[in-house]
């Protein structure tokens, strides 16, 4: 037993509940539980978007594919930061200015039938919770490793704490939960990377070339295809990383934390440095896990390679930097699971129950008790896959949840504001397209079979590739243009200009046929 | 007498086409789109040209300095990218707002 681990991760969760204590008590209206009221400022939804989406498939899962894969590893930095200016020059803004508390929202600003409301908020809970299992999975063997507490108990209390944030702090305790893990993560990371440095010299020479020695790998530890051996796997991996993210029902919902558009910006421009910042970061983290912890520890401890961080601490600073790391772990898990049963309840309680059932009549209060349900029940769900996903490997659940995103959300999203022609059918056809055929082609693909049983089942993939992006990606951009032109116009009279002024000014203007209707 | 209080609260006189065919309206589109669309094709070939040289070629393993690679170099210039993007854009959309404070004050002066 590591007292100083346990001293530490009691301290986290005892600083949490205080945030959530604050916030409970700011937390009245469906606003506030949604989005903090709209009152955060830039520089703190920059650091919360960072904290949403600097996950422990980052920390712990980039650290371990650097330290045993080498460049490779690498890939998954460059095209989760890259992502950022998608999501800054083609979504946030219009999204902002478009929805009000969730995805589904801006779609239905344009196309307001409740089966596109439906079919939107059905894609953020699968997104949501597939991304949501990969983090209880993950925290799950993170504690059962550092304390010692079993799998199922650890998950149980992980699911306890998020819930308990979701249900009585809303957005506004999600937010701060966020920015202080990632204030937390930041400084364990450079503290552990200026080791690490220290240790080469502060030369990044040396630190290439002892590297290159350390490892089983030897020279060719530094060069790509390690890990990658299908050149489009690479590049289907790369697709959706980069085109992910702004598929991403729990990193959307952030941008109506803030008052405007031009602060939704802003905050994308700080979480860019963030996060990029971090980023460069992890090729210490790496690097020092090759080096001085070795691959034959790293993969003793967990053979995906996530234990290569904390172990790398543990070299470093001994037992109290390891446990500060471990906690560090624990508080990114942490807020991730917040923000993601966040997206999921709100799809749940706004879009469905309030918009579908109760067809927007539902009361302020009404509307807040269905959120908190929802989350409970959010949590429940993830909860109970994440028990059945133990074995499953941490970083392709991750990966999968980008793919969905990626082929799902963002051929709509993008379509929405930016094609006239685009309708009903071909939003409801991209969707549903997107989704199916994702899912469909990873259910298909090498995570699921292998025939030497490395896998979940035995037998041959009948898709070769492990990220179904560059199939799926295409497939649901293609999905959503035929689904246009196969189904008749939908289109109000001057409803894609009042889409055009809202989304680019923030404007509400009415169409002419609706002020001469108005006026008559 | 227009009844005040039946009339639905918006924050605009003009009706969306209205304002989708002033002047200022265009120009803030044509701004726009001249330099997202340009950027954001780039910045993804850019991205796109370290993935598909790693994996169909090897001229990337050529060291550049001791044994960092220009493998490395692209990888790192992937974030100088994103970073330089990032600050173009936020000071170019300083010119966006003032665009869009025009087209909301020329909604004012109605």
């Amino acid at each position: 037993m590591n007292w100083t681990a346990i001293l530490l991760f009691l301290a986290i969760v005892g600083l949490t509940l205080v945030i959530t204590f604050f916030a409970a008590r700011k937390t009245k209206t469906a606003s506030d539980f949604y989005t903090a009221d709209g009152g955060l400022t830039g520089f703190q939804n920059g650091l919360a978007i960072a904290g949403d989406y600097m996950s422990a498939a980052s920390f712990l899962g980039i650290a371990g594919m650097i330290a045993l894969a080498g460049f490779d590893g690498f890939f998954y930095s460059i095209g989760f930061l890259v992502a950022y200016l998608v999501v800054l020059y083609l979504v946030a803004e219009p999204l902002r200015n478009l929805g009000k508390y969730t995805m589904a929202d801006m779609i239905a600003a344009r196309f307001n039938k409740p089966r596109v409301r439906g079919v939107a908020a059905m894609n953020a809970i699968v997104i949501s919770i597939f991304y949501m299992i990969a983090q209880l999975v993950g925290a799950g063997a993170l504690i059962e490793l550092l304390l010692g507490i079993p799998y199922t108990t650890s998950v149980v209390v992980v699911g306890i704490l998020m819930t308990v944030y979701v249900v009585f702090g809303g957005m506004t305790a999600t937010s701060w939960v966020q920015i202080t893990k990632a204030v937390l993560l930041m400084i364990g990371t450079a503290i552990i990377s200026f080791l690490v440095f220290a240790r080469f010299d502060f030369s990044v020479f040396t630190m290439f070339s002892e590297v290159s020695k350390a490892t089983p790998l030897g020279d060719s530890f530094l060069d790509p295809g390690n890990k990658f051996k299908l050149p489009l796997d690479t590049i289907s991996l790369n697709l959706a990383l980069v085109l992910g993210t702004a598929g991403l029902p729990h990193i959307l919902i952030r941008f109506f934390t803030v008052k405007d558009a031009p602060t939704a910006r802003q905050s994308v421009v700080y979480a860019t440095w963030v996060i990029g910042a971090f980023y460069i970061l992890t090729i210490f983290l790496g690097f020092g896990a090759a080096a001085f912890v070795g691959s034959d520890a790293i993969i003793a401890a967990n053979p995906a390679g996530n234990m290569a961080a904390p172990l790398l601490a543990q070299v470093l600073g001994g037992d109290l930097l390891f446990a500060f790391v471990a906690a560090i772990a624990f508080a990114t898990i942490l807020a991730v699971v917040a923000g993601l049963v966040l997206s999921a309840a709100s799809a749940f309680a706004h879009d469905f129950y309030g918009h579908i059932v109760r067809k927007g009549e539902a009361t302020e209060k009404e509307q807040v008790t269905a959120a908190r349900i929802a989350s409970i029940a959010v949590a429940l769900i993830s909860m109970g896959l994440a028990f059945f996903a133990q074995s499953m490997n941490v970083a392709f659940l991750v990966s999968l949840a980008f793919a969905v995103a990626a082929s799902a959300n963002l051929p709509v999203i993008l379509f929405t504001i930016y094609w006239r022609r685009f309708n009903t059918g071909g939003a409801v056809f991209g969707m549903i397209v997107g989704l199916f055929s994702s899912l469909f082609l990873v259910a298909i693909s090498p995570n699921v079979w292998a025939p030497d049983g490395s896998a979940i089942f035995i037998g041959e993939a009948l898709f070769p590739l492990t990220n179904p992006g560059i199939v799926s990606i295409p497939l649901g951009f293609l999905a959503a243009i035929v689904g246009t032109y196969v189904t008749k116009s939908d289109e109000v009279a001057g409803n894609f200009e009042r889409i055009l002024v809202k989304a680019n000014t923030g404007i509400d203007a009415e169409t002419e046929a609706a002020m001469t209707k108005k006026s008559s | 007498m227009h009844d005040v209080t039946h009339v639905k609260q918006t924050d605009s006189t003009r009706s969306a086409e209205a304002i989708v065919e002033s002047q200022t309206f265009h120009k803030l589109m044509r701004e726009k789109n001249r330099f997202i669309v340009p950027s954001i094709i780039f910045s993804l070939l850019f991205y796109f040209t370290l993935p598909i040289s790693t994996s169909y070629f090897s001229f990337l393993n050529i060291p550049v300095a001791g044994d960092i690679t220009w493998a490395w170099v692209l990888a790192f210039a992937q974030f100088f990218m994103t970073w330089t993007f990032c600050v173009m854009y936020s000071r170019r959309a300083r010119r966006f707002d003032e665009l869009v404070t025009a087209i909301k004050q020329e909604e004012d002066d109605r």
